[in-house]
């Protein structure tokens, strides 16, 4: 009961904090290019005004297009609360394995790409259509990454991972460095930041995720743009905590989650200034350059692989 | 053999032979000629690391030799050549087109898999901890030849046969701690030369038929279109 | 009157199957029953066990279900050109021919049975035959089932002359050289593989099904497919024994390229039913993965991996009939209101048609393997069978198995873009055409149907451990183990290996989303507050009134997946500048590439044959008598 309850409450530390990540590594990014930019908390005022603003919705907009920000976000959470944060110990996690994480992830985006189409614009249609091109090569990437450290741990549990890689001496896995490295290239993509998409822009003919959200407003705006959020937080999480599991409780010992607290926020802060450095340093890319750079995720990824199974096993 | 039973310097020459590994794959994946050399160059870096830890694990010290011929030929000597040549044959911004990478990509993920396939009779006769990382080296060569057969430009012809060449000397290196040293030096020196004749050969080519586009030889043939 | 009393016939038969099959199924019954007919020396023999009880239920469900939609789906036909008699009693047929192949216990029965199923079928499919193009596709249809019956023959034919009888006891024991029984595997593989419609030997399927009514596609589509995946089963697994792991690896190479290929292909088409169509070659390539994932590890030993693979398979099996069924009787539904073939005439259906619309999505998430709906469960149990390739003691082969459950990501990433296409171009955004801006909601007897269908989806997803369970007796019966652990903690979470390996609680996961969709609405909706919406018209961007023609179309939403795999297909593609009194006109044609390097060449090939032959042909009557005279003579040498 003791661990149900802290997975709620990790959950819910989690949905609260994923503003506060983007905006951070906005905040971040505008220092890095010498400008002032707006504080890392700006994203809560922004919420708040917009949860208060009536919704508009224009007058072709089915019901799909009104459920569509609610499942996205709901299933978003869901997605988060598998994700151990600060301790192995979660019960949660025996719900869904990386496999089903992905399926969320991927349920949520269908959601997001119908209410593009909904409305009938050709904004809309683009964005969606984008949308499900990159996603479609990234996903192999993603969880060929996935299968890799799945296989080192022979589970696809995501607590189960994590303990596996986190115990035991440090040992060097080849097939570890290029799946992450995979990893970051793909979350990169999906979440919708430069090269691949530029979420702080609405140029018409470069925008993704944004050309869907268009024709959103008021608490539905919200949610979706909260939902883009916790995905950020959500691959940011997997990232820091498959990659370095240092510091990851492997217990529910009050000194143990202060420990994993400490280092999980320390380890995300460094992740934030390290997106901030790439989204500084590098260009939006032409669309039809993304499936190259997808490509090399998936080669990556495969590398990974075969260097588990050349190199590591036999 | 499970990577957590061998040693910290082992397990880093496994790390350097999957980075070289990918090094193949980023050379075959680029487009640009200099980026090209800039990646030949790394593998050539990583190479060099590779020697330098397995002459001092296994206690082979003419391998610190091989190491620093790796360290002036591959890493600073050829790749300037090369720099250079193109600077002077004005082919820097030259992109070539590759039909179909992805394809060629899969392909060359294939050709690991088959030269670990080759490799697994051949592994049984090493005895060092490292000798898992032959498919690797086998792999390299294949890709290099596969980046020869792929590319039409002489230039990027050439960094393949170099990076074939770096695979077999991986090889060697990993697998038995290097080749005497006769063989060895002999070796070194035959990449020298192949890498001046080639700058000469560049200047023919050109000449000749304006282009560094090898399809164009095609011309040559006797046969009657 | 009679049209509908058939119907009634033909559910109660439905029910009476699925009741049976699950009977069998739960019960590990066996059960025989003799018939009095066929050949007078022999009795029909008819068998049930689990195997062929599970397929009973797939038959016997979509049946009971096509036959709620079919009533009022073929009224317009009454009074049409086509009596509906003859398709009433050819679905009966039809529906009969498969019970009876799912039963037959000797080869002999078997091949009737499928031979009229065939048959049948191919009546069902040129219904409409005052149409060339159904014609034609009925008969590709016909010849490449007769094509495949007769080497599907030759199978059964070389197990005959091993164990001594047409039957399929002493098929199961006969004793087979490896030579022999991959030549035998790999009849039954093309043989089966041409009615399963696996690449390259799909191509009748993109011909038949859109052709066919509806319902009928559905049957087709959803079920028959299952029987060829039956006939397979039942030929490797329980006759021919065995398994090499080479075969297995062929055939995961084979459903591989079958489920990419067949969604890539599926992305480029507009025709509603032809793309539905091609998605039952992805998913029957889903299917083959897992058998053959099963097969590998079966060859290898690891039977209780292989018992998660198979039913990773049959799972899936079920779910392809349920989703694919409930997607063909709402394509069906479109196209009778719509009457348009074309998705680039349809678009905003889901305001008129709403209970059609919500049915066609959970369709489109469950073939998208979505959670928590069905066509999640089976692949995520094909995912775990995949991942357990670590074991194999082979390097080759367990680094190809992560490849092919890459693919697999690959297919259902692809799945999800093409069913956004589909349900984006014909049921939201603005309606494309006149005829879909005046659609109606259909019948109660169609709407129920596809009601029935998508709870059906819903249910199998959010309950897999019962269903799982339920399934586990047919690997007891063909491979020896089942799945003891399947169930591990409780009904609520499925543990196909291992608690520790992978564990998937779905009834909580669904409870979880409802839980945070209510509390995220609460906290959005406070009672005091006005929160009325606004209705306005979308933003033009100041050019004047949007109009349906700017809308992204189904090839303009595929269009970069067109540009990234353009190597897949074979596209031809022109743009017309405009001219003076009409636009810019730009014309696509997107072909299959097995047509090019197979069917073409062959087609070729033996009609050079025929010419060559036709010169006996003479014309001459003295020169026909001699070829008679001669027959004659050679026959007597044959008989003395």
């Amino acid at each position: 009961m003791n661990g149900w309850l802290f997975a709620i409450v990790q959950t819910l530390c989690v949905v609260f904090f994923a503003p506060f990540m983007a905006g951070l590594v906005k905040w971040m990014k505008c220092k890095l290019q010498n400008r002032q930019g707006p504080p890392p908390w700006q994203p809560y005022r922004n919420l708040l005004k917009l949860s208060r603003k009536q919704v508009v919705l224009a007058d072709t907009a089915s019901f799909v297009f009104r459920i569509a920000p609610y499942v996205v976000f709901s299933v978003t959470i869901v997605a988060v609360s598998v994700v151990p944060v600060i301790s192995v110990q979660l019960p949660t996690a025996a719900l869904a394995d990386v496999i089903v994480l992905v399926g969320f992830l991927s349920l949520a985006r269908f959601f997001l790409s119908l209410a593009g189409m909904d409305v009938g614009t050709s904004f809309g249609g683009m964005g969606s259509s984008r949308e499900v091109t990159i996603s479609s090569l990234a996903e192999p990437a993603l969880l060929m990454a996935f299968f890799t450290l799945a296989m080192n741990a022979s589970s696809t549990n995501v607590s189960t991972v994590i303990a596996h890689l986190s115990q035991g001496s440090l040992i060097l896995y080849p097939s570890l460095i290029f799946s992450s490295l995979g990893l970051i290239l793909v979350a990169i993509a999906e979440t919708g930041r430069i090269p691949i998409d530029n979420p702080a822009t609405h140029l018409e003919l470069t925008m993704i995720h944004e050309a869907m959200i268009l024709e959103y407003s008021g608490r539905h705006l919200a949610l979706m743009e909260w939902a883009a959020m916790l995905k950020l937080t959500l691959y940011s999480l997997l990232i820091v905590n498959l990659i370095v599991p240092l510091g990851v409780a492997l217990t529910l010992r009050p000194g143990d989650l202060l420990l994993g607290a400490v280092s999980v926020s320390c380890k995300l802060l460094l992740l934030a200034l390290f997106l901030a450095v790439v989204e500084t340093a590098q260009a939006k890319m032409r669309l039809f350059r993304a499936p190259q750079y997808l490509g090399l995720a998936f080669i990556l990824s495969l590398l990974g692989m075969m260097s588990h199974i050349i190199l590591e096993v036999r | 053999m499970l990577i957590a039973t061998l040693s910290l310097p082992e397990q880093v020459v496994l790390m350097l032979a999957a980075l070289i590994l990918l090094s193949s794959f980023l050379m075959l994946a680029q487009v640009r000629l200099d980026s090209m050399i800039n990646t030949f160059a790394l593998q050539g870096l990583l190479l060099f690391f590779a020697t330098l830890i397995m002459a001092l694990i296994s206690g082979k010290y003419q391998l610190l030799i091989s190491a620093a011929l790796t360290l002036f030929l591959k890493v600073f000597f050829i790749p300037n050549k090369l720099r250079g040549l193109v600077v002077r044959l004005d082919i820097n911004r030259e992109i070539e087109s590759i039909t179909n990478p992805s394809l060629i990509m899969l392909f060359a993920a294939s050709l690991v898999l088959f030269s670990y396939y080759v490799a697994l009779p051949i592994r049984a006769l090493s005895l060092l901890a490292t000798r898992n990382t032959i498919a690797i080296s086998l792999a390299v060569v294949l890709i290099g030849m596969l980046m020869i057969i792929s590319r039409r430009k002489a230039v990027t012809q050439v960094v393949g046969f170099m990076s074939m060449e770096n695979g077999l000397f991986f090889a060697a290196v990993v697998a038995t701690c290097g080749m005497p040293m006769v063989v060895e030096l002999g070796i070194a020196f035959d990449v020298l030369v192949a890498a001046i004749l080639f700058g000469v050969f560049f200047f023919h080519i050109r000449t000749e038929i304006g282009s560094l586009d090898t399809d164009r030889l095609n011309h040559l043939t006797e046969v009657e279109k | 009157m009679l049209v509908r009393l058939s119907f009634i016939f033909l559910g109660v038969s439905g029910i009476a199957a699925a009741w049976g099959g699950a009977l069998a199924l739960l019960t590990v019954a066996t059960e025989q029953a003799g018939l009095p007919l066929g050949l007078p020396w022999r009795q029909v023999l008819l068998h049930i066990d689990p195997l062929s009880g599970f397929f009973l239920f797939i038959v016997g469900t979509i049946t009971s279900i096509t036959a709620c939609y079919g009533p009022n789906y073929i009224k317009e036909h009454i009074g049409g050109p086509q009596p509906p008699g003859t398709l009433t009693f050819f679905t009966g047929l039809f529906v009969a021919a498969m019970l009876f192949v799912l039963l037959a216990t000797d080869a002999f029965s078997f091949m009737v049975a499928w031979e009229i199923m065939s048959v049948s079928s191919y009546f069902l499919v040129v219904f409409e035959h005052h149409k060339a193009e159904n014609r034609s596709a009925a008969f590709l249809y016909l010849l490449m089932a007769v094509i495949g019956g007769a080497i599907i023959l030759l199978a059964y034919g070389v197990l005959a002359a091993f164990g001594g009888s047409f039957s399929f006891y002493a098929m199961a024991t006969a004793q087979l050289s490896p030579t022999w029984a991959t030549i035998a595997f790999l009849l039954a593989f093309v043989g089966f593989g041409m009615k399963a419609g696996i690449v390259p030997l799909h191509v009748w399927l993109p011909q038949a099904h859109p052709v066919a009514p509806s319902h009928v596609s559905a049957l087709m589509s959803g079920v028959m497919l299952k029987v060829a995946v039956y006939g397979f089963i039942r030929f490797v697994w329980d006759l021919l024994g065995g398994i090499l792991w080479q075969w297995g690896v062929l055939v995961l190479l084979i459903g591989a390229a079958s489920a990419v290929l067949g969604v890539l292909y599926a992305l480029m088409q507009h025709d509603l039913k032809r793309l539905l169509a091609y998605h039952s070659v992805e998913n029957i390539g889903i299917i083959y993965i897992g058998l053959g994932l099963s097969m590998i590890f079966s060859a290898t030993g690891h039977t209780g991996i292989a018992a998660v693979a198979l039913i990773a398979a049959l799972y899936h099996c079920l779910n392809h009939a349920l989703f694919k069924s409930l997607l063909f009787l709402g394509a069906g539904a479109v196209l009778q209101q719509s009457h348009h073939h074309d998705m680039e005439n349809m678009g905003g259906l889901v305001r008129r048609m709403p209970v059609t619309a919500i049915c066609f999505l959970i369709g489109c998430i469950s073939i998208c393997a979505l959670p928590p709906f069905n066509g999640f469960v089976s692949e995520w149990l094909i995912f775990q069978a995949a991942l357990q390739g670590t074991v194999l003691k082979s390097g080759i082969l367990g680094a190809m198995i992560p490849v092919a459950s890459a693919m697999l990501a690959l297919t259902s990433a692809l799945a999800i873009a093409c069913f956004v296409k589909v349900y984006g171009v014909i049921f939201l955004g603005r309606p494309r055409s006149r005829q879909a801006a005046e659609a109606q909601e259909v019948s109660f007897g169609m709407k129920s149907a596809q009601v029935i269908l998508a709870l059906c989806c819903l249910g199998f997803g959010i309950f897999p451990t019962w269903t799982v369970i339920a399934i586990s007796t047919i690997p007891e019966q063909l491979l020896g183990t089942g799945l003891a652990k399947a169930a591990g903690n409780s009904w609520l979470w499925l543990t196909p290996i291992d608690k520790q390996t992978a564990s998937y609680g779905a009834p909580s996961v669904l409870l979880g989303l409802l839980v945070s969709w209510l509390i995220v609405f609460f906290f959005l909706h406070p009672l005091k507050r006005d929160n009325r919406i606004r209705i306005a018209p979308a933003w033009d961007c100041g050019f004047g009134p949007l109009t349906p023609r700017m809308q992204y179309t189904a090839a303009s939403f595929s269009m970069p997946i067109r540009r990234i795999f353009s190597f897949v297909w074979c596209i031809f593609e022109k743009t017309e500048p405009a001219q003076p009194g009409r636009g810019p006109r730009y014309f696509i044609k997107i072909s299959d590439w097995s047509w090019l390097v197979f069917y073409i060449p062959i087609g070729k090939l033996l009609l050079q044959i025929a010419q060559r032959t036709s010169r006996i042909q003479g014309g001459n009557l003295r020169v026909y008598l001699a070829y008679s005279f001669f027959t004659l003579l050679f026959l007597l040498w044959v008989i003395v």
